[in-house]
């Protein structure tokens, strides 16, 4: 290895921007996640990325990652053990890794990053993200034609836009199928935690919601929902086809392969700049899992054309008149939502009912 | 047949050989354990073991090892006095978490103003917010006898809701666009608690764990509060006799224990975390209990073990990285060394006696 002769007496100050410059003639590619990849959902759909990048690219590429990594002091400390080790490209994979990135990757602006979900950037940080919320109208309407009790329950994760987002386009659209329909907002404060989460669903259950979704990333709330029976849920981040044909009768799939396989790409063969990607279900990021036949056939068929329009461009799930949750006017008739908006989204919609935390 | 005989005495060499056996056992189990994982067992405990000391980029990993032993060992070092006495501190997250709040919102109340007082009066506001989180179940002990395990216990969640509702609230940063999350004390000059000697890790925190420990070695031998609390450890009746009052122990030692672990969450939150945010509390409250019983509840002791804690956790993530070894392993090796501890710790009561009992 050639690592140790780079850093030898190097002070521990110099040493952190050297270290990157080791020579190795394999890409090397670092992945952090924040749960398990065995979470059958966020993170493990990042793995799965991480291991189509490998059947890309075979031996030209090495990759490492890091598991549950929490958000702080720890994330900076794995992110320069992994750039001190030679990587050449990090992915972090969730948003609270957003400070720790940009602080690494200022000490080494030889390798690369790519922060999901985030709004830093710099020459050497890129970000990625999903339009999640195309994938959370599809569920809206699901939700809205199959609720019984018209009460929707729905565990945030944090209250942050991005989750705000997904609430409010899967609103819109239950909203418009059944006037009837309420949503109930449970906040869990975690991205993975099975107890927490299916507490969250339990919790919902009793207020009487026939369906969750969730915007958490395990599959106990679906589990919550098939001991209580007559609960449907959605497949979050994964397809969590475990719990198909019911409680789960369909799901937004969460698919990076692509995106990582082209971004190594750029890194092999040196075209990599520092981008801002935010793909939907055009780019075949967001995914909708099978609808099962839990699902009325002309709900189906609804759900699926409003897929395909959305994909198509020709209907946006953020599309006016859309008052704010204080009644004021936030679309005008046929207006569309901008992109600046959403990512900073920090409101409910009018009928949603109580208050986003704060 | 073996026989368990009680020694009249613990033992006193088995008192200090327990942590070095346990840790030999663990690398024996443990390698077994990832050979059958299909890694080479040699190079992983070498992973976990040497590399962040002596390794090829030892000169980061070193600091850090101290920038993550530091909270540990100061929590435990507090704890370990209440152990002693048998007052059961279960809650020093919760301390931990309070004290960063206080710390936090003392900081934040004076920015952007610079001046020398800021980081003074938040090492006061850490201390005293984890001070009195833990007199709540130290008065309702004293006053009408509740279990301070379970109400120390339950104040974390408390304090976890309160941590959330700060972040998303009060303690918001104006300008982070809506996310949640306080402004970084980092990057505020007053209040930053920086390396004391740049690329050391060694900041306030770690500095007041170390000097934690020699006043915790003098204060146990030494001092009267240490004799009243071995006493009323070894014998709460005796103690009472000896003249010491049990609620006033509580009280003494959970405000210890409480304003420790509060100075711990204001150094973190000034420094190395630098923000407030709803998860800033990673587990160093809970993990400072396993701390303070692996240093044999011995000021010493708890400075190695918080060491040998934080060792496990950057070479485990150093294993994760070189040897795709998965965290659940790493985990179960960490599980492993406490089991170890307990079990050999059977030998500083007991000695083994092979063969049958003679009559006597």
């Amino acid at each position: 290895m050639t690592f140790k002769t780079v850093l030898l007496g190097a002070t521990a100050a110099m040493g952190l921007a050297t270290g990157a410059m080791a020579q190795d003639d394999k890409t090397k590619v670092g992945f952090i996640y924040v749960g398990p990849i065995g979470d059958l959902g966020w993170s493990y759909q990042h793995d799965q990325g991480r291991l189509a990048v490998e059947e890309e690219y075979g031996d030209k590429v090495e990759t490492v990652y890091v598991e549950s990594v929490p958000e702080g002091p720890d994330a900076e400390r794995v992110l320069t053990q992994m750039a001190l080790q030679g990587a050449d490209l990090i992915f972090t994979t969730s948003f609270g890794f957003m400070e720790p990135t940009m602080n690494v990757a200022a000490k080494f602006p030889d390798v690369k990053f790519e922060h999901a979900t985030g709004y830093q950037r710099a020459d050497n940080v890129s970000t990625y993200s999903a339009r999640f919320y195309e994938g959370r109208a599809v569920q809206g309407l699901i939700a809205g034609e199959m609720t019984e009790s018209n009460i929707i329950g729905y565990i945030g994760s944090y209250p942050i836009p991005e989750v705000i987002r997904g609430i409010n386009a899967a609103y819109i659209q239950a909203k418009k199928v059944n006037p009837e329909v309420e949503f109930r907002v449970v906040w869990a404060y975690t991205w993975f935690d099975p107890a927490k989460e299916a507490e969250a669903a339990k919790a919902l259950i009793d207020a009487g919601a026939d369906v969750i979704l969730q915007h958490t990333d395990s599959t106990a709330p679906q589990a919550a929902a098939q001991e209580a029976g007559d609960v449907i849920t959605f497949g979050q981040a994964s397809d969590m086809l475990d719990y198909a044909p019911e409680p789960r009768v369909s799901s937004i799939i969460d698919n990076w392969n692509q995106y990582y396989v082209d971004r190594v790409g750029a890194v092999l063969d040196g075209s990599w700049e520092s981008t801002d990607t935010w793909g939907g279900i055009d780019s075949g990021m967001v995914e909708i899992g099978e609808i099962t036949e839990a699902v009325p056939a002309e709900v189906k068929e609804a759900a699926l054309a409003l897929k395909d329009a959305i994909a198509a461009g020709e209907t946006h799930p953020f599309t006016g008149p859309i008052n704010k949750q204080d009644g004021s006017e936030w679309l005008a008739e046929g207006e569309v939502a901008d992109d600046e908006t959403l990512l900073g989204m920090n409101f409910y919609v009018e009928g949603i009912e109580g208050d986003i935390p704060q | 047949m073996i026989r368990l005989d009680r020694r009249p005495e613990p033992s006193r060499a088995w008192t200090i050989a327990t942590p070095f056996v346990a840790v030999a056992l663990t690398m024996v189990a443990g390698g077994l354990m990832f050979a059958l994982l299909g890694k080479d067992p040699v190079e992983a405990i070498r992973t976990i073991f040497w590399d962040p000391l002596f390794g090829d980029f030892a000169s980061y990993s070193r600091p850090q090892l101290l920038v993550k032993a530091g909270p540990l060992i100061l929590i435990a070092i507090g704890l370990s006095l209440g152990f002693r006495a048998g007052i059961w501190n279960i809650g020093a997250e919760g301390q931990y978490i309070l004290g960063a709040i206080c710390a936090a919102a003392t900081g934040l109340a004076i920015y952007p103003a610079e001046t020398w007082i800021v980081f003074p009066a938040m090492i006061v506001a850490g201390a005293l917010g984890g001070l009195l989180w833990a007199m709540i179940p130290a008065l309702l002990k004293v006053r009408f006898g509740t279990n301070e395990v379970l109400v120390s216990l339950m104040l974390v969640y408390v304090a976890e809701a309160l941590l959330a509702s700060m972040s998303l609230g009060l303690l918001r940063n104006p300008e982070g666009m809506g996310f949640p999350g306080s402004r970084n004390l980092a990057q505020y000059p007053s209040a930053a608690n920086l390396d004391l000697i740049p690329g050391t890790g060694l900041h306030w925190g770690v500095a007041l764990a170390f000097a934690a420990v020699i006043v915790g070695q003098v204060v146990m031998t030494r001092h009267q509060l240490g004799f009243r609390v071995r006493l009323a450890g070894q014998s709460p009746r005796a103690a009472v006799f000896g003249g010491v009052n049990p609620g006033w122990l509580v009280v003494v030692c959970m405000g210890i224990s409480g304003g420790l672990a509060g100075l711990a969450g204001m150094f973190e939150v000034a420094g190395p975390a630098g923000r407030l945010s709803i998860d800033f509390n990673v587990g160093y409250g809970f993990t400072a209990i396993i701390v303070a019983f692996l240093g044999r509840l011995n000021p010493i002791g708890i400075l190695l073990a918080g060491l040998l804690m934080a060792l496990t956790y950057i070479g485990g993530e150093l294993a994760q990285l070189q040897m795709n070894l998965p965290l659940a392993a790493i985990q179960m090796f960490q599980g492993m060394l406490l089991f170890f501890l307990l079990a050999v710790d059977l030998l500083t009561n007991f000695s083994i006696r092979f063969g049958r009992r003679v009559a006597a």
